[in-house]
């Protein structure tokens, strides 16, 4: 017995050893349990554990969550591994990531009663290929935030599909060191929201039948305030119509419906090589924030701000907002395809295109005394462009 | 406990196999200082805490209550405190306990009255030498014992209201959402502010508290609260009930609330200040408080509703909390309009 007992003492020694290296998968399949099968899985992996969520449809009363760094959920596909939240009768989002370094990728959150995929003061995240999806579209009764990371830095959301959030699809808030491509967002209030955030590449993204496609905004009495240094490029922002089905109260119920890029306060953002078209209200719209505000640290203002490169379709032809449409009557049928509240300060556009200037000159004044004249660009600016967000080599190896 | 420690553990169980002639678990007569420092222990019995588990009867943990308690559906709550002997709780001001290592927080969740009561959860706080852990633990049919439920569970109750609700037992990381503070898990109860004088002072006369604090005892008295103050009891049942989340370093830090006894920046408690994430959860109001009109606040929408992604609190809440509603329906009320 002595004899036996040592051996297996040896080999427990020899699992010791190796068990900071070895990574372990944990399967989990639908079916009878799958709320606690899952939330168990996800509550005792170890870092650098794979949950693998296997094809099929997961019903569940619950949110789950995950609060172990450096762990991969992944499905069999964003269609394949569905998490249906359709009768969930407890907690604020469908799935919450707490924990840093964490890997979501290749399934769907449907219907969830609050938020999609909350991740909070998560760093180095990773969504790739996730779908989330109020599946009857634009309801004000759906989430509000589809993928919805916040207070973090370094932050990666790509190949990814959205649509129905009553407010945002895709809503980076507070946060810096974020990259944001390829992803699809389709009939939400917000298509893409960047809020309260610095560094961010908002590239390649299809952005269309939204009420806004891309929405950078900053906004007062947050713990993060300051947000800028904003790259918007290369996106299709195409077709953003959709009558606004944000609930009341909300920043985003003040966005007009066909509003393509709307920059909200911000310092330094770039607009830069996008397609955009058929945005009723207003491809480009530049605005101050338009509230009270007590904040010493907050600046109203879109500050910096630079149009460079981008192709402009049809738009502008029904603007959404009070006195729009005599605007655009008196305009030639449209409103040009950028336009500013007037209380921007450092406006670049190299685009050869019309600016209208509803000419405020006071942070807060009403849009009753505005007087819309074309603006015209200033003869020479100097313009830089932003820095490259880089992306902790980590995350990149854990695309592979 | 690491996967080293469970192939230690098992080896050692191996090696033990071959001298332990029984296996049926002594019955503890007294506290497992051990299964509070080490492990995920199974069963809230391997504690020890109490030696009449269901009437929970404890010797060595001291119960405990709070002037102003968090709503939880209506269950009646047990609360004990475990000091191991002869270490300290150092009092820090009105604020919470500062619990040595080896401590344990206590909470049993029960509904039903005398012979009806059923225990249906016990929560406990380890405090180990890496910080605070929190465990859910489920009773059993028997009420016996309860056993660990890392996932939680979700359990048809009648309330002491007469009313039949799905009632949620938190999983782990629930737990800590409520309990999480800058990142580390916390106890959110024990603030000397909101126990009382005579408590504290039975505490430090066994040598158990290290002081009684200024500012202990502060926070009223829930159950006496006819004609207290307004302003007061909304204020301590803002604090209990909603700060651990609405707070800098908490859960919900990015809405930029800030619930806190000690908080007295106006927006900052939510006075004409404007969702952030909201969402539904807003219900049409533009403001979190608006002076002089509940029916226009965002704060009265959200704990009026039961309906997940608008109810606040989004945990621990299957019904409304009228009496708490109607203490801040009140205050609101009272505000001069701005």
């Amino acid at each position: 017995m002595i004899r036996l007992s040592l051996a297996a003492l040896a080999l427990s020694s020899a699992v010791i050893s190796a068990a900071p290296v070895l990574a372990e998968t944990h399967t989990i399949a639908p079916g009878e349990g799958a709320q606690e099968r899952l939330q168990e899985a996800l509550i005792l992996a170890e870092p650098g554990d794979e949950i693998v969520l296997e094809a099929g449809r997961y019903a569940l009363t619950d949110g789950l969550s995950l609060d172990v760094d450096g762990v991969t959920l992944r499905g069999a596909g964003m269609d394949a591994s569905v998490l249906d939240f359709t009768q969930q009768v407890g907690a604020g989002e469908g799935l919450l990531v707490t924990s840093d370094d964490v890997t979501l990728r290749g399934f769907a959150v449907e219907n969830a009663k609050g938020d999609g995929i909350k991740s909070k003061g998560a760093d180095q995240i990773i969504y790739d290929a996730v779908r989330v999806e109020w599946t009857g579209g634009p309801d004000a009764n759906n989430g509000a935030y589809g993928i919805y990371p916040v207070e973090a830095s370094n932050v990666l959301v790509q190949n990814s599909y959205v649509r129905g959030a009553s407010d945002a699809g895709i809503y980076v808030g507070q946060s810096e060191n974020i990259i944001v491509r390829g992803n699809y967002v389709l009939e939400n209030v917000a298509g893409i929201e960047i809020e309260n955030s610095n560094f961010a590449e908002v590239t390649e993204n299809l952005a269309t039948k939204n009420t806004g496609g891309i929405l950078v905004f900053d906004l007062p009495g947050l713990p993060k305030v300051g947000g800028g240094s904003v790259l918007v490029a290369k996106n299709a922002i195409v077709d953003n119509n959709t009558d606004n089905f944000a609930p009341e109260g909300n920043i985003v119920a003040s966005v007009p419906a066909g509003t393509g890029v709307m920059v909200m306060a911000n310092e330094r953002v770039q607009i830069r090589e996008n397609s955009i078209f058929n945005n009723k209200t207003s491809h480009v719209m530049l605005i101050a924030y338009t509230q009270e505000f007590d904040d010493e640290r907050y600046q109203p203002r879109p500050v910096e701000i630079a149009l460079k490169g981008n192709i402009y379709g049809s738009g502008g032809s029904a603007p959404d907002f009070p006195g729009g449409e005599m605007l655009a009557a008196v305009l030639g049928g449209a409103l040009p395809p950028v336009l500013t509240d007037g209380l921007h300060q450092g406006l670049y556009v190299f685009d050869n295109v019309p600016v209208v200037t509803l000419g405020l000159t006071q942070v807060g004044q009403s849009i009753s005394e505005a007087a819309p004249t074309m603006w015209e660009k200033p003869d020479e600016f100097s313009f830089k462009d932003l820095e490259p967000v880089e992306l902790p080599a980590t995350m990149m190896t854990r695309l592979k | 406990m690491n996967r080293a420690g469970l192939a230690l553990a098992g080896a050692m169980a191996v090696l033990c196999a071959g001298v332990v002639t029984s296996t049926t678990a002594r019955t503890p007569v007294s506290v497992n200082n051990v299964a509070i420092m080490e492990g995920l222990p199974k069963q809230l019995s391997d504690f020890g805490f109490f030696y009449r588990p269901r009437s929970q009867q404890s010797l060595q943990a001291v119960p405990y209550s709070l002037n102003t308690p968090l709503y939880s559906d209506g269950a009646a709550k047990l609360r004990f405190a475990y000091v191991p002997h002869g270490k300290q709780v150092i009092a820090d001001g009105d604020g919470l306990l500062q619990f040595p290592v080896g401590s344990a927080l206590i909470k049993t969740f029960a509904f039903g009255e005398g012979a009806d009561r059923r225990l249906i959860e016990t929560r406990v706080l380890l405090h180990r030498a890496n910080g605070w852990l929190a465990l859910p633990y489920l009773w059993n049919e028997e009420q016996s014992d309860a056993r660990l439920a890392v996932a939680g569970a979700r359990l048809d109750i009648t309330t002491s209201a007469g009313e039949d609700i799905s009632y949620r037992v938190p999983n782990k990381n629930q737990c800590k959402q409520c309990h999480v503070k800058d990142g580390e898990v916390t106890p959110i109860g024990p603030k000397a502010r909101n126990l009382s004088s005579d408590w504290l002072g039975e505490m430090v006369d066994e040598g158990r508290l290290s002081a009684l604090p200024d500012g202990a005892d502060t926070m009223p008295d829930w159950t006496m609260r006819d004609g207290a103050d307004t302003a007061t009891l909304a204020r301590a049942y803002l604090d209990v009930n909603c700060a651990h989340c609405h707070q800098p370093g908490s859960m919900a830090s990015n809405s930029g609330l800030d619930l806190r006894w000690e908080q007295d920046d106006p927006h900052a408690i939510g006075i004409r200040k404007p969702p952030v994430a909201a969402g539904r959860g807003a219900g049409g109001h533009a403001v979190s408080i608006e002076p002089g009109d509940a029916d226009a606040s965002i704060m009265v929408h959200r704990m009026g509703s039961t309906e997940p992604g608008v109810a606040m609190p989004e945990l621990g809440k299957g019904t409304v909390d009228t009496e708490g509603l109607a203490v801040i329906r009140e205050w609101i009320a009272e505000m001069e309009p701005q």
